[in-house]
């Protein structure tokens, strides 16, 4: 490798360039949804560098590996379907870096998949996301009337801390749909009605929340039932992310990597 | 079979303040079946996580122990109020991050005290525990609560709390502490029985097996065993060739943010420089350095495990390692464009920490380079041991400024013995030189310097342990008539920055390093009104302590708190520690004490011929120095200038490439 000299102003050794970027899409489960965007990214990072993938670095005196974030889940939830973008300075195969990221990940995070970046940006390909929410201690029954009142509703504001200070949300337009899971199947067979049974201590829902800003979280979901039909919440809500995408005419999300699948590999 | 609590834990965390300190699932952590084992070991740093994770002592101990086929080890940190207070309310009990076990289950809880600021939290985590406060009413159903690290070198203010105390390095004694306590288990030994095997190992001791008189001073007249199992004496371990202890091999890597977040590789162990302040100096002596090779190949390893992106040089004064040179420069030439960043703490003001900081960061971060000449005069650095000249230092920061560095903090400690307003004040004056020479140097009028003040607490086993501490208020005095002086010239003060503390913690600190068996009961008092997590400042009540102090102590008979810390002490007097053998000689420590008085400085005897301190005929050590010559680091450039040092052969296309 040829010696580069470096000019005023110019960090000494430059990163490779960027040959190709790579996008991934991971889960958090478990105990690991305790971790905030913050303990994930500084994770990854780690978690890259061990794996020995050649993650391209930014110029200047504090180069910092090149990682874009796209909407990360809250401290507290759990998902099925995080995105994150990786420039990298080899032409790598996609499985290769799932399957060696993955083994060195720890526990509670893994990836599901990773491809090559097609054309187009990933965030223009995500503006909502599918969450199942379970409520310890508020039951199906208790939740139906509530759910019915919500969509009935034309605007549900509750109050959500930002950086600026309390600031009203109207979750009402951010919902998309929202229902109660079990109703969603049909003739109860011997596993679904122990799942019934279970409902009736621990409530269930789904939602397709549209990505505002600020964006709706699973708690303000429940907190904008509490709002509409004063239901009480006994313990924290337990949400998971089950998708994100773009929203199309039938309700139902695109998944952001299908485009990139597509796409002619290089 | 012992339970993970973690089902009943679970339903709290969304409720407090960063949840995921308490979850555990670090990479590189790990738990083993509980009966897959005899001997269950709960290690604890009675502090929060974020700053006890990082601990080197508690890693290296961890991964040793379950190293052992017959022994595991599980990590506890201290609860902050928000989720102990849920737990009592809910009874969880104080638990484990690795298989969240009840602290309670296990037989041996080993407590790490890097300082005595831990104390009021070791009683937070033995009652959220379940485990009674006071040893005297533990049986065989309660684990051995077990106490290390510096502070133990006088851990008779714990005494009352703990069942054993050992004393130096850990790496042997805990595989020693497992034998016994193993055989004891088989055997069904009650409790006295095993204590009185414990007290058989070299370095442990046993405080319920001695009884402590007092005379009618108010000092102690004797420590004397109660049982033929206790000696009169008990000494400190030494663990001899770090190069056979390369741990840890697989440092932790959390999820949560900590106050470390890199990789430590401690290059050398003990140190000769002989700053008479310094307590870590004086008991972890003699100086045994690792190898240059050795070095290399744990921060290999290291990187490799925890994908960390810096790696810190760790010892008491890393630049005085033989090899140090070979060393910044081997692994700097390895570990180029590779986003690794590579750093070193050192006390010592000289050209060649420039250099070696030059080294270390060629990769382009250059932040602040710290410099420590701990005294503000020349006659006050000779009183500590601290040799550097006004010119010196000087020329110093002046090269660090010539090359590139902005920003230079100096250390300093406030209320020495002998010290006066004036000897303080000559700190401003060297700051406002550090400045005019720093913009000469730099040829350009940014530059800054940090002055950062510690008030100074004085520790057993050094020879500033016979000085009356400064009282709080006059450390405060002088910090106040510091920070007057380095702003009376606005043009020089506006571009130095000034960071200290006031002087009332650092009394409790002095209370608590000094003090014998009856500051147990000041522990316990100010525990009892609320005292927790005395390290951090919210959280740190003086009022309370006095109080507690004052409602505990005899000072009818003139012990308070001032006979504990501000009080001169004599050469006769039996000081609490003075059964527990760090290897320095009293007669030694007490004669470098009267030099210090004199101005009279100690030369480093790695350098220069022995001055007979006792350490290593008492110990039966020696010095060990890197041997010079031998081939050192695996140098291959990785050069690829990406964000790993790491080549995953699963990802060479093309191997040739």
């Amino acid at each position: 490798m040829a010696a580069r000299k470096a000019k005023a102003g110019e960090a000494p050794h430059p990163s490779a360039p960027t040959v190709a970027k790579l996008r991934m899409r991971y889960a958090k489960r478990g105990r690991a949804r305790f971790s905030s965007h913050r303990d994930i990214a500084r994770t990854m990072e780690w978690t890259l560098r061990r794996a020995g993938v050649p993650v391209a670095l930014s110029h200047g005196f504090s180069p910092h590996p090149k990682l874009s974030w796209i909407g990360a889940a809250p401290t507290g939830a759990a998902s099925e379907a995080e995105y994150l973008e990786i420039g990298v300075t080899e032409d790598l195969d996609p499985a290769a870096v799932a399957r060696e990221v993955d083994a060195v990940l720890p526990d509670g995070l893994a990836v599901i998949e990773v491809v090559r970046a097609g054309p187009g940006a990933l965030a223009d390909r995500i503006d909502a996301s599918h969450w199942d929410i379970e409520t310890p201690g508020v039951g199906d029954e208790q939740l139906a009337p509530a759910v019915a009142a919500f969509l009935a509703a034309g605007e549900v504001t509750v109050e959500r801390l930002t950086k600026n200070g309390p600031r009203p949300l109207d979750v009402r337009a951010s919902v998309a749909e929202l229902g109660l899971t079990l109703t969603r199947t049909g003739e109860p067979d011997g596993a679904d009605r122990e799942d019934r049974a279970r409902a009736a201590t621990c409530g269930r829902l789904t939602a397709v929340v549209r990505h505002t800003t600020p964006a709706a979280r699973p708690d303000d979901v429940c907190g904008a039932l509490r709002a509409v039909a004063g239901l009480e919440f006994p313990e924290p809500a337990r949400a998971t992310r089950r998708a994100q995408g773009r929203l199309d005419e039938r309700g139902e999300l695109i998944d952001p990597f299908a485009a990139d699948r597509a796409a002619p590999t290089a | 079979m012992v339970d993970s609590v973690f089902e009943q834990l679970e339903p709290l965390l969304p409720r407090v303040r960063k949840p995921v300190q308490y979850v555990g699932g670090e990479r590189n952590a790990g738990t083993k079946p509980w009966d897959s084992v005899p001997v269950h070991w709960a290690l604890c740093y009675p502090d929060a996580y974020e700053v006890g994770l990082p601990n080197q002592g508690l890693m290296i101990l961890y991964e040793v122990l379950n190293e052992r086929p017959d022994a595991l080890a599980e990590r506890t940190y201290a609860v902050w109020p928000d989720l102990a207070a849920l737990m009592r309310e809910h009874g969880v009990p104080q638990f484990t991050v690795d298989g969240h076990r009840p602290v309670g289950a296990f037989d041996v809880l080993g407590v790490s005290f890097a300082t005595e600021l831990g104390y009021t939290n070791l009683l937070s985590i033995l009652d959220l525990a379940g485990v009674p406060l006071h040893a005297a009413e533990r049986d065989t159903s309660h684990p051995l609560v077990l106490a290390g690290g510096h502070a133990a070198f006088n851990p008779e203010p714990i005494a009352d709390f703990v069942d054993l105390v050992a004393l130096g390095d850990g790496e042997e004694v805990v595989g020693e502490i497992t034998d016994v306590v193993k055989a004891a288990k088989a055997e069904g030994l009650g409790r006295r029985q095993v204590l009185e095997r414990l007290a058989g190992v070299p370095g442990v001791y046993v405080p319920g097996l001695y009884e402590v008189s007092y005379g009618a001073d108010g000092a102690i007249a004797a420590v004397t065993p109660t049982s033929d199992a206790a000696p009169p004496r008990v000494h400190k371990r030494t663990t001899s060739d770090l190069d056979d202890w390369p741990y840890p091999k697989a440092p932790l890597v959390p999820m949560a943010e900590t106050v470390h977040e890199r990789m430590s590789v401690e290059i050398f162990r003990g140190c000769t420089r002989g700053c008479r302040f310094c307590q870590a100096g004086m008991i972890t002596r003699p100086v045994r350095e690792r190898s240059p090779q050795g070095v290399g190949e744990m921060v290999e390893q290291g990187l490799k495990a925890s994908g960390y992106d810096e790696v810190g040089l760790l010892s008491l004064s890393s630049a005085d390692h033989s090899g140090i040179g070979e060393i910044a420069k081997g692994l700097a030439d390895r570990y180029e464009g590779t986003g690794t960043g590579l750093s070193l703490p050192s006390t010592r003001v000289d050209a060649f920490n420039v250099t070696l900081a030059e080294e270390l960061t060629r990769g382009g971060r250059r932040s602040g380079l710290t410099f420590a000449p701990e005294g503000g005069s020349e006659r006050l650095r000779r009183v500590i041991n601290k040799m550097v000249s006004e010119e010196e230092l000087i020329a110093t920061v002046s090269t660090a400024y010539e090359h590139g560095w902005r920003q230079v903090k100096l250390y300093f400690m406030c209320g020495l013995p002998t010290e006066t307003d004036e000897d303080v004040l000559q700190i401003a004056s060297m700051a406002h030189e550090v400045i005019r020479a720093g913009r000469k140097a730099a040829g350009r009028g940014d530059i800054r310097t940090t002055v950062s003040i510690g008030a100074f607490v004085p520790k057993p086993h050094t020879p500033f342990q016979w000085a009356g501490q400064a009282a709080p208020e006059v450390v405060d005095g002088r910090l106040r008539k510091l920070r007057e002086a380095i702003n009376s010239d606005r043009s020089l003060g506006r571009n130095i920055g000034l960071r200290y503390h006031d002087g009332q913690p650092s009394l409790v600190e002095g209370l608590l390093s000094r003090g014998d068996r009856r500051v147990g009961r000041i522990i316990e008092r100010a525990w009892r009104d609320g005292q927790q997590f005395d390290g951090w400042s919210e959280h740190f009540s003086y009022e309370r302590w006095m109080a507690a102090a004052e409602a505990v102590l005899p000072v009818d008979q003139g012990v308070d708190v001032a006979w504990f810390t501000t009080r001169d002490r004599d050469s006769h007097e039996v000081l609490p520690w003075d059964h527990l053998d760090s290897g320095l000689d009293r007669g030694w420590l007490w004669d470098d004490w009267q030099d210090a008085l004199a101005s009279q400085e100690q030369d480093d005897c790695r350098w220069t011929p022995c001055f007979d301190c006792g350490v290593c005929p008492t110990m039966g050590t020696e010095i060990q120095m890197a041997p010079p010559g031998r081939p050192s680091l695996p140098i291959t450039p990785v050069g690829h200038r990406t964000s790993t040092p790491v080549r995953n052969p699963a990802f060479a296309a093309d191997p040739g490439a």
